[in-house]
């Protein structure tokens, strides 16, 4: 194919694409006028049925909370899938090797951790009252720990990571999510039925089992990402000992 | 559409073009973490700030990390 047969089919399927593209664009409603009815009467009712401030966590955990056991358990899933391909065939004695880090490299990002801890904690707990919750700061406290090794070294970073520990987090986290639905089941209503006490809105104890499922997805996704990265660093290390 | 949000647009669409014509590997990961910046600034005019949270720490943090350790990795090996 010729550059200019190229250009000039980019230029029709281009013009053809922006052009339903905009004609889709201008079917939007204006910003701001919503009128679904799934929308509305959830922003009516969700704070004043399940006590939590932020409509989305309250979907997400609770009125949809099936479909998150679904997308908790496809982040499970793949995580396991990646241990099971990875682990197996690896090599123990290929480590990667700590690099050397000057001292003000390594002490601002002990301060950065620090910080990132207390961000993701914070995130995770105000889940239920304002915009965060599980997912969002569980990837901050992975983070948080993974500063620890780009800062510092791999032992650190694997003293604060034992495998059996994050593994053990990991089930622990996605089987949580589960097991809360069967309590509900327990207690005589729906799988994931929030079963409450619902507290006072606006504190940190509110949403019934709003916080437990939050709570589980965080320890989910912090172990999940810090799983990924041990994984992809060991693996990255084999490779570099095979090609040597 | 008030001018504060169709300047968010006009910035994510900037920024998409720009990755699209990056062909260095450091550039282009360090340009979508700032790509996913801009589209957290969209969000969060939008009024969607719990979908920006999600924006900020997968796209502009955690994505770009693992690609520039592999990098990294890749090269003092």
């Amino acid at each position: 194919m010729t550059r200019q047969l190229r250009l000039g089919l980019f230029g029709v399927s281009g013009v053809g694409l922006s052009a339903l593209l905009l004609w889709a664009v201008a079917g939007l409603h204006a910003f701001g006028d919503y009128h679904e009815r799934y929308g509305t009467l959830l922003k009516n009712v969700a704070v004043s049925e399940r006590h939590t401030t932020n409509v989305v966590t309250s979907v997400v955990f609770d009125y949809r909370g099936f479909d998150t056991l679904g997308e908790e358990f496809i982040l499970f899933a793949s995580v396991v899938g990646v241990a099971l391909l990875t682990r197996d065939a690896r090599d123990e004695r290929a480590r990667p090797r700590d690099r050397l880090v000057s001292d003000p490299v390594g002490l601002i990002g002990l301060g950065l951790s620090g910080a990132l801890l207390v961000i993701g904690l914070y995130v995770v707990a105000h889940g239920p009252l304002t915009p965060g919750g599980g997912f969002q700061g569980g990837v901050v406290l992975a983070g948080a720990i993974a500063v620890v090794y780009l800062a510092g070294d791999y032992r650190s970073y694997r003293a604060l990571t034992p495998q059996p520990a994050v593994d053990f987090a990991e089930g622990f986290g996605a089987g949580g999510f589960a097991v809360v639905g069967i309590a509900s089941m327990l207690l005589g209503s729906a799988y994931l039925h929030n079963f409450g006490p619902f507290g006072t809105p606006g504190t940190l104890a509110s949403g019934g089992s709003i916080p437990m499922l939050n709570l589980a997805t965080a320890i989910e996704v912090t172990a999940a990402f810090l799983l990924l990265f041990t994984e992809f660093l060991e693996e990255l290390s084999v490779t570099r000992l095979e090609t040597a | 559409m008030i001018p504060l949000q169709a300047m968010a647009i006009a910035l994510v669409a900037f920024f998409a073009l720009a990755l699209a014509l990056t062909h260095d590997l450091v550039r282009l990961t360090l340009l979508s973490s700032v790509y996913a910046l801009t589209l957290v600034v969209l969000f969060v005019v939008f009024q969607a700030p719990d979908v920006a949270l999600s924006e900020l720490v997968v796209g502009a943090v955690a994505f770009p990390l693992v690609i520039v350790v592999a990098i990294v990795m890749q090269r003092s090996g």
